[in-house]
């Protein structure tokens, strides 16, 4: 009888398979973006080696020594370790963070654009704390635009009813007010002596939402050569809520990772985050073979670094606030050892 | 779980090498085996070192990049913030607008 092992299911709860229980859900996963998005699938020794990692009974998983990748990290802290920047200077001190991330926790950049002298002044005090790189980030989050809590139409509303051209109108207003608070926004924290910026969970709220990152990407590249940009993405798919919208020539709905990074580039940003999203009842290794293959077509145009979203509910990680190492270390391992990445 | 992924795959940060491969990649958009490559030279270490906390602690202390200390093993004349970035701009021909003018 084959042994089991511990692993998990997308949701974090625990599960036992056996090895080739689990070289099925790998096996699976992979051919669940290749039937999804007409990909090559994952090769033989590649999937071999992600059976090794998963059917292991060790409680954490890691990379080689030497093959160590950078960390950047969204929204860093939390309110248990005091403020917001003391948060950043025991991530340094304390946690062996490579780079860590100034945020408010209404992490949207029209929310922030009303406090942004407070950020700055957050951000001063950070940069004359810590050594390590000090990022500033937020989410486009178009939706914030529409109707009730923002000026334009409600494009949520307005497709149902079949008010195509007014939701299209709609989404195309909030992308310029969306754009000229981001390039507010992020102008400010760079005086204020960002080490970056970053624009998390772009295009969530669709082709528009990634859009208006786009346009204010390359707005600051435009005025600032020596910024450094990151673009985190929302998903594997960029939904077509507009669904006619371009970036210089490129259709934005539709868009898998390795388009998306294309456009990311042409922006002007220096750092990449493709992310893929946790089918919440596959087990972990179903979910991480699934993103792996995803991914992998990135590793072939890119010419800025990747960094993989590999936080809660992407990259193969549970969608849990309080993931379990095993699962973590393993999604993590993963992704450096099958597409030897620039970091997560 | 940021501690999950640092010790599965992160450089390390300040302990090591970390922090600077990271400025590289953000401020240059240069991939990591460059990166690596770049700081290992300005260090006058290996690549193999950058993420070897004992290595690095002594270059660090050394160049006076910034270092962590604790308790029982202080630094009290080290480089601050401000002036390890500064120390750590000119090392990697980068602007840190957050290291003071």
């Amino acid at each position: 009888m084959e042994p089991r092992f511990i692993t998990r299911l997308g949701d974090g709860s625990a599960t036992a398979l056996t090895r080739s229980e689990l070289r099925a859900e790998l096996e699976e996963g992979t051919q669940a973006a290749t039937a999804k998005a007409k990909l090559p699938p994952l090769e033989a020794t590649e999937l071999e080696h992600l059976l090794d990692i998963f059917a292991s009974a060790a409680r954490f998983s890691a990379v080689d020594i030497g093959d160590e990748v950078v960390l950047s990290f969204d929204g860093t802290g939390t309110q248990q370790q005091g403020s917001r920047v003391n948060a950043l200077l025991q991530y340094e001190q304390c946690l062996a963070a490579d780079t860590c991330e100034l945020y408010h926790i209404d992490y949207s950049y029209k929310a922030v654009k009303t406090i942004v002298g407070v950020e700055q002044q957050a951000m001063k005090e950070a940069q004359e704390r810590l050594t390590i790189p000090v990022h500033y980030g937020a989410q486009p989050d178009l939706g914030r635009y529409s109707a009730p809590d923002g000026p334009c139409g409600n494009w949520s509303e307005l497709l149902p009813q079949m008010r195509i051209d007014d939701a299209r109108a709609a989404q195309e207003e909030a992308v310029e007010l969306a754009v000229e608070d981001m390039v507010y926004v992020a102008t400010a924290l760079w005086e204020a002596g960002a080490d970056g910026i970053n624009f998390d969970t772009a295009g969530a709220g669709g082709d528009a939402d990634f859009l208006a990152t786009l346009l204010a990407v390359e707005r600051l590249r435009a005025a600032d050569a020596d910024m450094g940009i990151m673009v985190g993405m929302s998903g594997e798919l960029v939904l077509g809520t507009h669904g006619r919208l371009e970036y210089r020539g490129t259709r934005l709905a539709g868009l898998r990772p390795a388009g998306q990074l294309e456009v990311v580039q042409q922006a002007g940003a220096t750092v990449f985050g493709p992310a893929v999203n946790v089918n919440t009842s596959r087990s972990v290794a179903w979910n991480v073979a699934r993103a792996l293959t995803f991914m992998k077509p990135c590793t072939a145009v890119a010419r800025i670094p990747i960094h993989a979203n590999v936080g809660m509910g992407v990259g193969g990680v549970p969608m849990n606030a309080f993931a379990p190492i095993d699962a973590i270390s393993r999604c993590s391992r993963a992704c450096v050892d099958i597409l030897r990445l620039d970091g997560l | 779980m940021p501690v999950a992924h640092a010790v599965a795959s992160g450089m390390n940060g300040v302990r090591a090498a970390g922090d600077l491969v990271a400025r590289l990649e953000m401020a240059k958009g240069m991939k990591l085996a460059a990166a690596k490559q770049h700081v290992a030279e300005r260090l006058g270490t290996s690549v193999a070192d950058l993420a070897d906390p004992l290595v690095m602690h002594e270059v660090r202390g050394e160049l006076r990049l910034g270092r962590v200390f604790e308790s029982e093993t202080t630094y009290p004349h080290d480089p601050g913030p401000q002036e390890a970035k500064r120390n750590i701009a000119a090392l990697l021909g980068l602007q840190i607008r957050g290291a003071g003018r």
